[in-house]
C-alpha cells in the first residue's frame, strides 16, 4: 500500500513545459509602488487624464485595505515594494501587422503552441497577446470592425474609444471592490477590450494569450467585454509562464456586461507556472472576474480550467440583474505538489426568474489544497430563483486535502436552491483493475480524471477542449501509481 | 505456455503460497479448487502482478518471458487476463471508452496502430454476441450500479474483447444465480480454443460442470496437494474439504 501511493507521488510529478524566458528587450519602471510609478506607467501610456485620476483614486483606495484573509490558502505576506508593475517588450513603433511583430517574440508564442500566424491561417480565431504587461499583437481587428465589432488591446480602447472606456471600466467590479481590484485599478498595464454591437453575433472565437516573461514582474492585466442588445460573443484565454524560483503576482480584473438578449460565454485555461514540487516559486494568482446580466433574458457562462499557479484565489461571478437572465459556472480546479487553490464562484440573482447552475469539479493531488468556495445570494425581490449547483471532488493520493464552502443566502421564498456535492478518490483497487487490463497508471490516472471532469470539458470550445484535457494529462504525470 | 515453479508468496510478512508448482499448456483448462483460505486468490493475485504480495521465492514463465519481471500492465499486454472476484467500480469512465483504452494500449505493446471507431464498434459488436451482454450497460461507467451478475459478464466481455492467451478466472461463479452462471459459462466456452488456456479458480463444482476442465488441483495450506481430472473435483463435492484437511493438514503443516 505504502509503495503504491509512493508510485502514486512519482506519477504527479510532471514537468511545467512553459517554463522557458524569452530573451526579448523589456522596458520595465522601477521597482515599487507610489503615486510617482502610476504616474509614469499612465504617462508611458500616454493616457487621459481621466485615467489617471482613476488609477490614483483607486491606490488612494488601495492604501486603506487589507489583504483578504478568508481564503483557504496560506502564503508569506506579500511585498508590494518588491515588485516592478509595468514591463513591456520593447518596440520601435506601433505596429500595423503581425509581420512587423519581433520575431523572438513571435517564436515564444509559436513554443507555446499558440503560433499567432498560423492561427490566423488555419483557425479562424483571433488572438490578442499580453506579453507580461502589454498587448503585442492583436489578430483580425480588421474582419472585426467590419461587422462593428472592437477588440482590440485595453491601451488602444482608452485612446480610441474612451466614451465606452468611461461607462463601463469598474461598472462591474468597482475599483473598490476588493483589494486586489483596487491593486489592479490603480497599476493595471493593459489587457483585452471587447465590444459587440447591438444584434451582432460574433463570427469567430475572440482569445487572448496572457504570458509572464519578465523577472520580478507582476502582471496586472484588465478585460471589459461589453455585449449589446442580442449580441453574441465566445472569449477564450490562455496563460502561462516561465519557471522562476520567485513567486509572482497576477492580479487581473475581467468586467462581462451583457445587455438585453445578449449573450456572453467566457472560457478559461489557466496554466501559469504552478512552481516545484517542493513549493518554490510559482504564480500568486488574485483574480476577479464578474459579469452582470444586465438586460432581460441576458446569459453569462464562466468556464475554467485552472491547472497552474501556485495561489489560485478566483470566484468568476454572475449577477443576474435582468429579468429570466441565466449565469452559468463551470470549473475544472485541479492542484498538485504543494499548489492551493480557493475557487468557486458567486450567483447573485436580483431580477425575477434568473437561473443559475454550478458545476465545479475539484482535483487533488500531491500535498494540494483545493477549495470550492460559492456564494448564491438570492435578492429579496428576486421571484422564482431557480440554483442547481454540482461541487465533487476526486483526491489522488491520501496527502491532499479537497474543501467545499457553500453559502446560501435566500431572502425570497419562492426560490428553489439545491446543492449536491461529493467526493471519490481514485483507489489503488482502480488503478490496479486498469493495469491489469493494460492501461498502465498514468493513462489510467488520465482516464479517470476525464471521466470525471467530463461535463465541465464539454462546455469547452472544442479546440480548447482538446488542449485542456492534455493539460489536465500532464498536469498530473507521475501522480499516481 | 505458464509455468509456475516453487512459488513461495508473502503478504505483510505472512507466508500465504509455500512452494506451488503447475503447467498449464494452451488449449487447457485447470481448475483450482481449496478451501477458504488457502490461498487461491493469493495465487491469482501473483500471476497477475499486485504489487502488496512478496514473492519471495520461485519462478514463473509466461510465454518464454520471466513473467515476475514484467509490470501488470505489461502481463496483461503480453495476453493475461484476470477476472476479477469483485470487479472495480469506475465511475465517469464508460465502459466502452474502458475497453477502448484498454484494447488500444495493447495493440501499441505489439506495435499496431491503434482500432478506429468503425473497427472497434464492429468488433465490439461481434463479442456482444458472443457473451450476451446488454448494450446498454457498455454506454455506462465501469461497474458502477451493475448487479453481480452484469459484472461478471463484463468481465468476461472483456475477456472476449482482449483475447487474452491465458485467462484466470477468480471465483467467477462467486454471487451468481443459477441463469446468470450459465450465461457467464456458455460464454467462456464459446472463447475457448486450442491456443488458449484457463485457469479457473472456485470453492464450488456448479461452474465447473459446464467448463469441463482438464485438470483439477487442490490448494491446501500454500501447496497443491492434490492434482486429477475432473473426478477430483466431484470427489470433492462428495466429500467436502474436511476430507483433504483430514488426509493432508498435518503434511501441510
Amino acid at each position: 500500500m505504502k509503495e503504491e501511493i509512493d508510485v502514486l507521488e512519482q506519477a504527479i510529478g510532471s514537468e511545467y513545459k512553459y517554463g522557458f524566458v524569452t530573451n526579448i528587450e523589456t522596458e520595465t519602471v522601477p521597482k515599487g509602488l507610489n503615486e510617482d510609478i502610476i504616474r509614469l506607467i499612465s504617462q508611458k501610456k500616454n493616457e487621459p487624464e481621466w485615467m489617471l485620476n482613476w488609477r490614483l483614486k483607486a491606490y488612494a483606495h488601495w492604501l486603506k485595505m487589507e489583504a483578504p484573509d478568508w481564503a483557504n490558502i496560506k502564503y508569506p505576506p506579500i511585498n508590494f515594494q518588491d515588485i516592478i508593475y509595468y514591463a513591456a517588450p520593447k518596440k520601435k513603433k506601433a505596429l500595423n501587422s503581425l509581420d512587423e511583430v519581433d520575431p523572438e517574440l513571435l517564436k515564444t508564442f509559436e513554443k507555446l503552441g499558440i503560433s499567432i500566424a498560423e492561427q490566423k491561417r488555419l483557425t479562424g480565431v483571433a488572438v490578442d497577446v499580453v506579453m507580461d504587461s502589454v498587448s503585442v499583437a492583436t489578430s483580425f481587428k480588421q474582419q472585426l470592425a467590419e461587422v462593428g465589432i472592437i477588440f482590440c488591446s485595453m491601451s488602444e480602447a482608452i485612446q480610441n474609444h474612451p466614451d465606452l472606456v468611461q461607462k463601463y471600466l469598474g461598472s462591474v467590479v468597482p475599483m473598490t471592490d476588493n483589494y486586489f481590484s483596487a491593486l489592479n485599478s490603480a497599476v493595471f498595464s493593459d489587457g483585452s477590450f471587447c465590444y459587440i454591437p447591438k444584434g451582432v453575433r460574433c463570427p469567430m472565437e475572440l482569445s487572448t494569450y496572457f504570458r509572464i516573461n519578465a523577472e520580478n514582474t507582476g502582471q496586472f492585466e484588465r478585460t471589459l467585454i461589453v455585449a449589446e442588445e442580442g449580441a453574441y460573443v465566445s472569449y477564450l484565454e490562455g496563460c502561462t509562464a516561465p519557471k522562476r524560483d520567485e513567486n509572482q503576482l497576477h492580479a487581473a480584473v475581467v468586467e462581462l456586461v451583457a445587455h438585453k438578449d445578449a449573450e456572453i460565454k467566457y472560457s478559461t485555461v489557466q496554466n501559469w507556472y504552478p512552481g516545484d514540487a517542493n513549493g518554490e516559486g510559482g504564480i500568486y494568482n488574485f483574480v476577479t472576474k464578474r459579469g452582470i446580466c444586465l438586460g432581460e433574458r441576458s446569459k453569462i457562462s464562466w468556464s475554467q480550467v485552472e491547472t497552474g499557479s501556485a495561489i489560485t484565489w478566483k470566484y468568476p461571478s454572475v449577477i443576474l440583474k435582468g429579468d429570466y437572465s441565466v449565469g452559468e459556472f463551470y470549473s475544472v480546479a485541479l492542484t498538485n505538489h504543494l499548489q492551493q487553490a480557493d475557487t468557486g464562484t458567486k450567483m447573485i440573482h436580483i431580477g425575477k426568474n434568473t437561473r443559475s447552475r454550478i458545476v465545479s469539479k475539484g482535483i487533488s493531488a500531491g500535498k494540494s489544497q483545493n477549495s470550492y468556495r460559492g456564494l448564491v445570494k438570492v435578492a429579496k425581490n428576486a421571484i422564482n430563483a431557480r440554483n442547481f449547483s454540482q461541487c465533487d471532488s476526486l483526491l489522488l493520493g491520501d496527502k491532499c486535502g479537497a474543501h467545499t464552502f457553500p453559502y446560501i443566502e435566500a431572502s425570497h421564498p419562492s426560490a428553489i436552491i439545491e446543492h449536491e456535492a461529493t467526493t471519490s478518490k481514485i483507489g489503488e483497487d482502480q488503478l490496479f483493475y486498469c493495469r491489469q487490463r493494460g492501461i498502465d497508471t498514468e493513462a489510467a490516472v488520465a482516464l479517470i480524471v476525464t471521466g470525471f471532469a467530463k461535463e465541465v470539458m464539454n462546455q469547452l470550445p472544442m479546440e480548447f477542449a482538446v488542449e485542456a484535457q492534455k493539460l489536465l494529462a500532464i498536469s498530473l504525470e507521475g501522480s499516481v501509481g | 505456455m505458464l509455468s509456475i515453479h516453487n512459488i513461495h508468496a508473502a503478504i505483510e510478512g505472512k507466508e500465504i503460497l509455500k512452494g506451488i508448482n503447475l503447467e498449464v499448456k494452451a488449449g487447457e483448462v485447470h481448475a483450482i479448487m481449496g478451501p477458504n483460505g488457502s490461498g487461491k486468490s493469493t495465487l491469482a493475485s501473483v500471476l497477475a502482478g499486485r504489487e502488496e504480495y512478496e514473492v519471495t521465492d520461485g519462478s514463473i514463465t509466461f510465454l518464454g518471458k520471466n513473467m515476475l519481471e514484467l509490470s501488470p500492465e505489461d502481463r496483461a499486454r503480453e495476453g493475461l487476463f484476470l477476472a476479477f472476484q469483485y470487479p472495480v467500480e469506475i465511475p465517469g469512465v464508460s465502459t466502452t471508452n474502458f475497453i477502448k483504452t484498454a484494447v488500444n494500449e495493447k495493440r501499441k505493446y505489439h506495435g499496431l496502430e491503434p482500432l478506429d471507431a468503425v473497427a472497434f464498434l464492429k468488433l465490439m459488436k461481434e463479442k456482444m454476441q458472443l457473451v450476451e451482454i446488454d448494450k446498454a450497460l457498455l454506454t455506462r461507467s465501469v461497474n458502477e450500479g451493475f448487479s453481480g451478475g452484469e459484472k461478471k459478464k463484463n468481465e468476461i466481455f472483456q475477456m472476449a474483447m482482449l483475447e487474452p492467451k491465458l485467462t484466470i478466472l477468480d471465483e467467477t461463479d462467486s454471487g451468481l444465480d443459477i441463469d446468470a452462471l450459465r450465461i457467464v459459462a456458455s460464454g467462456v466456452n464459446k472463447l475457448r480454443s486450442s491456443e488458449n488456456a484457463i485457469i479457473v479458480i472456485t470453492h464450488y463444482q456448479r461452474l465447473l460442470d459446464y467448463l469441463q476442465p482438464d485438470f483439477v488441483h487442490v490448494l491446501y495450506n500454500g501447496r497443491i496437494v492434490k492434482s486429477g481430472t475432473k473426478d477430483l473435483a466431484l470427489t470433492l463435492e462428495d466429500q467436502g474439504y474436511d476430507y483433504i484437511k483430514e488426509a493432508f493438514g498435518a503434511t501441510a503443516q
